[in-house]
């Protein structure tokens, strides 16, 4: 029975490899029930690339190609201008990558094609490290997260830097849809996927997708965690429609929990709570939630 | 057409003629004219292509890839630092057994930053597994260029290729060029069908997956053998291009392509092996040194990927003296090209006396001087084993 509209048919087939509890697969296991299945998938190195793709095993039942870790939106944008010049402008561009990929290493590649207006949508599974080479620290990692090279030690509490503002990065080059999702509201998600995927020009979808290893979380805690990251603002959820502001918190913004009740949940961050709680920290941390919420929702009622 | 153009246009009219569905490129000295003209030819309408203007020549190899693995024919060219840019994506064309086309104005690595002629670019691609074709004028050029689908279209071969010309040497440089008509050319080169993989929805494909070492090398196997194979096939299409259009410019290119050209070898007692425009200087030495009764020859190589190693063993076997004139380094052992030909005549009964010297590194002049100290300095036997001619 085909639940919520969705296609009952699987695109993100099971039987990959990736771990029990995994966010990112889940994410693309439903964005693909939206996109399938007259698309072409262009997907960067990382984590789902090598879990879906075991020669000559594959998870894709649609066409699929990877090249490298960094020049996935430019091989999109060979794929799109070969489809056009095909007649084939009904078949979707859908460019996949983790927040490596796309916050750093890939981020060149990613603005010529948003510099170039391609048509193409781009779903950045953002877990906030570069989990596939064993959670190192990237753009995405947030403020105060411990990862295998911005550890938490002596003298150091994590990541010392906050994390990337890529939607306006992106916004600045004139994108037509933005947004951001969570894994945890699904519905939002995959809403977000269908608008940006049925807007003309190049359209970004960032969602959060938490790491069961990387984020060291049990694997039934994944969906309470991204859930938890939307109800604390961690995760702000909001579109830039033709650069325009929509705050779409499935939740009250004047009442969200404390951030404290989402990091608590997460090894990455065990290190500002024990052996005593890193107060200063801690309170950075919500101080700069509480600032970024306030932020988007002047913006998003201001229009603007 | 008969017409005396650049050399970068002639490509560019080859590229109008072979007719790619996406063109995606990144400007770089001396590479420009080539870009600059096909730019003109679409927003004219001459040319119905896409033309991605790529972001780096890293992008624009990365979009190539992502339209051929769509199935159309893509195009793109570079210089020297673009080149070295490109290089893991170059790799990554040739595993994919994707047959883009790519024209390589052959300029100098940095540092120091320098943007005039050498080898150094491409032959440190070698073992990227694309296959390389060296000309010598503007009419080879553009020839290469339309053969160079041909071959890599080719279901034997499914490799992608590089057309290598010395930048301003030769892309600069005006001469005497034969622009086939379209209607020939469609003749010799249909229309683009893809027989590898493409992204179809109607036949969904996973192209570049994961190869675990149980299979990874079954993978590099398979294009070591393609690109051996393609020896022949590039034979083959030189054979055809040679009997379908003859020469009609005279010293514009040889009669019939072939892997390599000889120039006066008959009887000579000493041979000189090169790549590219400076073949044109040693030709000038070789005749003016004939008059004077000292024989020498040249051997040009066309084919460098894949190398030729039996023929060129079979054609330089048996002389006494041989000289190989490199354009580029492999700092650390002796020159590229020298210790190919050298490793192609270790199996030779008769193996000649044989010479490297380096010549015209980042653009230096490579004078009628240089090539006659070459000569004089090969058949006396003096000098070191490896002479630069600064």
């Amino acid at each position: 029975m085909a639940i919520l509209g969705l296609d009952e048919k699987e695109y993100f087939a099971r039987g990959h490899r990736a771990c029990a509890g995994c966010g990112e697969s889940l994410a693309l296991r439903l964005l693909m029930k939206v996109a399938g299945p007259n698309v072409v998938v262009c997907h960067c190195t990382g984590c789902m690339e090598v879990v879906s793709t075991p020669y000559p095993e594959t998870a894709w039942e649609v066409p699929w190609v990877h090249s490298a870790f960094e020049n996935n939106s430019a091989v999109a944008s060979g794929v799109e201008r070969a489809l056009k010049h095909l007649g084939k402008e009904d078949t979707k561009v859908l460019v996949l990558g983790g927040d490596g990929g796309t916050y750093d290493i890939g981020l060149q590649c990613l603005s010529g094609a948003f510099e170039r207006g391609h048509n193409i949508t781009y779903v950045c599974t953002d877990n906030e490290a570069y989990m596939n080479t064993g959670i190192q620290r990237s753009g995405a990692t947030p403020f105060g997260a411990s990862t295998t090279t911005s550890p938490a030690g002596k003298v150091s509490n994590g990541k010392h830097e906050g994390k990337k503002d890529l939607m306006h990065i992106l916004a600045a080059h004139g994108s037509p849809y933005l947004a951001t999702a969570s894994v945890g509201y699904h519905t939002d998600f995959l809403r977000k996927v269908k608008t940006a995927l049925e807007t003309k020009g190049p359209t970004f979808v960032n969602v959060m997708v938490p790491c069961v290893p990387g984020w060291r979380i049990e694997p039934e805690a994944t969906i309470k965690v991204a859930k938890l990251g939307v109800e604390t603002g961690a995760t702000p959820l909001y579109e830039i429609i033709a650069g325009k502001h929509k705050l779409n918190m499935p939740v009250d913004s004047s009442k969200l929990k404390p951030v404290e009740e989402y990091l608590k949940m997460q090894g990455r961050f065990r290190h500002l709570f024990k052996p005593e709680p890193k107060t200063a920290e801690l309170q950075a941390i919500q101080q700069g939630v509480k600032d970024g919420i306030d932020r988007l929702k002047k913006l998003s009622d201001l229009g603007l | 057409m008969k017409e005396v153009m650049e050399a970068s246009h002639a490509i560019a009219e080859a590229v109008k003629a072979v007719d790619p569905a996406v063109i995606a490129a990144y400007p770089i000295t001396p590479q420009t004219h080539i870009v600059e003209r096909l730019s003109e030819y679409v927003a004219n309408g001459e040319l119905k292509g896409e033309y991605i203007n790529a972001e780096s020549e890293f992008a624009a190899i990365s979009a190539c890839l992502g339209a051929q693995a769509t199935g159309v024919r893509s195009y793109t060219s570079t210089s020297s630092q673009g080149l070295a840019l490109m290089h893991e994506i170059l790799y990554i064309v040739s595993g994919m057994r994707l047959p883009v086309g790519m024209t390589v104005v052959n300029r100098a690595l940095s540092a120091p930053i320098n943007i005039w002629n050498d080898h150094q670019d491409s032959i440190s691609e070698r073992d990227s597994g694309w296959i390389q074709l060296y000309v010598e004028t503007a009419q080879e050029a553009y020839d290469m260029t339309l053969m160079q689908y041909k071959i890599c279209e080719d279901k034997r071969v499914l490799l992608p290729s590089m057309v290598c010309l010395d930048g301003f040497t030769l892309s600069h440089v005006y001469e005497p060029v034969d622009i086939l008509e379209k209607a020939r050319v469609d003749g010799f080169l249909p229309k683009y069908k893809p027989v590898h993989a493409v992204l179809d929805p109607k036949e969904p494909l996973t192209q570049g997956p994961i190869g675990f070492p149980t299979h990874y090398m079954e993978f590099r196997k398979d294009l070591v053998d393609a690109i051996a194979g393609s020896e022949r096939v590039i034979g083959e299409v030189m054979a055809e291009y040679s009997r379908m259009f003859p020469v009609s410019i005279k010293d514009s290119r040889p009669d019939r392509y072939y892997h390599y050209e000889e120039y006066m070898m008959e009887d000579a007692d000493v041979v000189l092996v090169a790549m590219g425009s400076v073949c044109g200087t040693i030709k000038e030495v070789i005749d003016e040194l004939r008059g004077k009764g000292v024989k020498a020859g040249l051997l040009k190589l066309v084919t460098y990927r894949p190398f030729p190693n039996e023929l060129i063993a079979k054609r330089l076997s048996g002389y006494r003296k041989v000289a190989v004139v490199d354009k580029a380094l492999s700092p650390g052992n002796t020159a590229p090209l020298y210790t190919e030909v050298a490793s192609a005549l270790y199996d030779s009964k008769e193996r000649p006396n044989l010479r490297s010297f380096i010549v015209g590194l980042g653009g230096r002049d490579v004078t009628l001087g240089h090539i006659e100290r070459i000569i004089n300095m090969t058949l006396k036997g003096e000098g070191a084993k490896t002479e630069w001619m600064f």
